[in-house]
């Protein structure tokens, strides 16, 4: 057990202690846990605002003495507003956030932990790693590598493949590396990657002219499911038939429901899921609800989604 | 009169290089398609590009007016994404009492809509008179958030059952022509006729041309900008009846930086950004021009993936010069 840890027991149990003598008459001190994510522009943010509203409501009716306040914002600058009108009208016991980006965020959250918040990060980690007391992400390297490998396998290691990918940025650049890392090995041929920003739209368009530029294709990777929409729009209308699958990735509900309805041409699907929010703020409530100190790197795996696991990753309220 | 007849005599025989321009730049990004690449001149690419050009070629049309009438609409994009929106979720609502008639009255609510949002811009711009870059600014702003909020930020699908029957709007085809172009050809023939043919076509270049002089010969300005607007809108409207048949669903991402595409396939047909002259062939060129470009980008391996959008942007700028150049 960590120094850190063992003090932050010591110092609940004593608290708790504290509480005891008074006779359970006084309630626990008011603990409040803010929350500062991206806001709703598209379905995966969406899926964030929606699992950290659910926190919200679940915490607050299972722990009275915890409070938790959930702010949405449009871009970085709004987001460092945000953390500064947070932390100004009142104590913050802890602060829960998934940064916009690593670099213009690390100095505002920096400033709200010298007033003794606890800091937990979610999906980009901050630039200087020491402010973060958690950090709870996916890996992006995974999500590229456990669809390549699934695809590699059922291609029989050989076949022509396109793939798209999102905006530039390096939750993208990740998965691209995790893919083509596992293609490198295998005489499986990309035959191309173009953009195509994780919008439906785009990938449409995009997989027209893929399917009209190369006369055979055995398998697509989308990079994401919203993109993946798109993809099998277009290959619909094509008519064409040679294509075998067609992957995404992150877990959207669409999609997740052809895993479970044993779709051939998408099977499975890799999880990233906006529900990591969930688990970052249930962690974080962890410190002030009961003795379970949370220090430390949480990576969520990226297990295939298959139909006998499928049900754990569907939410079916959800936005995503 | 007598100069009426004669100008429309003389039309025919005079051949105007400068309007021929958009048309001439069209025709030689398709010749160079077709040479760099044995795939570009497929039935089935050709069909694919003019099909997707459409939405951007029919929301253009609007913009025609818009732009010779002196105002700029920003909103389009977001327009277009608030009224998907709202087709859908009024088509999911009459499905279960109407069967795939919802479909129709859910399109006849979406015009109605689209209008509306034109006539709030327009109104913004005329009666409040603030400048149109920052009354549509705003109201693209507005619209983004409320088909945002509509969704939670996820889509809007439209009902399993209500898909088949509404898919040959995007995909199916009248005489082998695809139906989103067929539509797209009767908004321009429409377009045409009201901005050429019309006593308002000519109110809307003069009030774009010089707004003072309009108001000092008898035209009311507002009235011709707010309906300007309103025409905008119902072009909205028709380009998202067309939309939804193809990916069934509205998306916060949906329309999104439309509203550029749309300004550059205008100004790219030989409409003037600052009013007063207007082209809807060339607008219908300039749409096609960006989506040929695009395919082109796709097709050929010539470019890196991170440099497509400089490439665009540079054919862009070049198409631009050369018209001024033959001017």
């Amino acid at each position: 057990m960590t120094r850190t840890a063992r003090r932050a027991l010591g110092l609940l149990s004593a608290a708790s202690l504290v509480a005891l003598t008074a006779g359970g008459a006084i309630a626990q001190d008011k603990r409040t846990i803010a929350v500062s994510i991206p806001a709703a522009t598209h379905g995966w943010t969406g899926g964030v605002v929606y699992h950290a509203e659910q926190a919200e409501k679940e915490i607050e009716a299972a722990f009275p003495n915890i409070d938790v306040i959930v702010k949405t914002s449009p871009s970085a600058t709004a987001q460092v507003s945000a953390l500064e009108d947070l932390s100004a009208g009142q104590t913050l016991d802890a602060l829960v956030i998934l940064p916009f980006t690593s670099e213009e965020l690390t100095g505002p959250v920096e400033q709200v932990k010298s007033n003794g918040t606890y800091i937990a990060v979610v999906d980009r980690g901050l630039t200087d790693p020491t402010i973060q007391d958690l950090y709870v992400a996916g890996d992006n390297i995974a999500v590229g590598a456990n669809t390549a490998k699934w695809m590699a396998e059922k291609l029989g290691g050989e076949g022509k493949i396109v793939v798209l990918r999102g905006i530039p940025t390096v939750i993208d650049d990740e998965r691209i590396q995790g893919f083509t890392d596992v293609m490198k090995d295998t005489n499986i041929e990309i035959l191309d990657i173009q953009y195509a920003n994780w919008n439906q739209d785009e990938a449409f368009s995009l997989m027209q002219d893929y399917l009209a530029k190369y006369p055979h294709i055995d398998a697509v990777w989308a990079n994401d499911d919203d993109m993946l929409l798109g993809v099998l729009e277009a290959v619909k209308q094509s008519g064409r038939t040679e294509i075998k699958y067609a992957l995404g990735g992150n877990g959207m509900k669409d999609v997740i429901e052809m895993v479970k309805a044993g779709d051939p041409v998408t099977p499975i699907s890799t999880p990233y899921p906006p529900s990591m929010i969930k688990s970052a703020i249930y962690m974080t409530a962890a410190q002030f609800s009961g003795q379970a100190p949370m220090r430390g790197n949480f990576k969520l795996d990226a297990p295939l989604i298959t139909p006998e696991n499928a049900d754990q990753f569907y939410f079916p309220d959800s936005p995503f | 009169m007598t100069t009426v007849t004669t100008e429309i005599a003389d039309a025919p025989r005079r051949i105007r290089w400068a309007d021929m321009g958009p048309f001439i730049a069209l025709a030689l990004v398709v010749l160079i398609g077709t040479l760099i690449n044995t795939n570009f001149a497929t039935g089935t690419n050709i069909a694919n590009v003019v099909t997707r050009s459409a939405f951007i070629a029919i929301i253009a049309v609007g913009a025609t007016f818009v732009i010779s009438s002196g105002c700029l609409d920003l909103s389009v994009g977001s327009m277009m994404a608030f009224v998907t929106g709202v087709m859908i979720l009024t088509m999911n609502r009459l499905e279960p009492t109407m069967g795939a008639n919802a479909i129709l009255v859910g399109a006849g609510f979406g015009l109605i809509v689209g209008a509306l949002c034109g006539l709030l811009n327009g109104l913004i711009v005329t009666v409040g008179k603030i400048e149109p870059f920052i009354a549509t600014l705003g109201t693209m702003g507005i619209f983004r958030a409320l088909i945002t909020w509509m969704s939670d930020g996820g889509s809007i699908p439209i009902e399993r059952a209500l898909r088949d029957p509404y898919r040959p709007v995007y995909f199916g085809n009248v005489l082998g022509i695809p139906l989103p172009v067929v539509v797209t050809l009767a908004v321009v023939l429409v377009g045409a006729f009201i901005l050429y043919r019309t006593k308002y076509g000519r109110r809307c270049m003069a009030a774009g041309s010089n707004a003072d002089v309009a108001r000092f010969s008898g035209v009311s300005v507002a009235r011709v900008r707010t309906t300007a607007f309103v025409i905008q809108g119902l072009c909205v409207a028709i380009a998202a009846i067309c939309y939804i048949p193809r990916l069934g669903a509205a998306t916060p991402t949906t329309g999104q930086l439309w509203e550029l595409q749309v300004i550059t396939a205008v100004v790219i047909g030989g409409t003037l950004l600052r009013g007063g002259k207007g082209r809807i062939w060339g607008t219908v060129a300039g749409a096609l021009i960006l989506e040929v470009i695009a395919n082109l980008m796709v097709l050929s391996n010539m470019v890196s993936e991170y440099l497509v959008a400089a490439v665009q942007g540079v054919i862009i700028i070049l198409a631009m010069l050369a018209h001024r150049f033959i001017k």
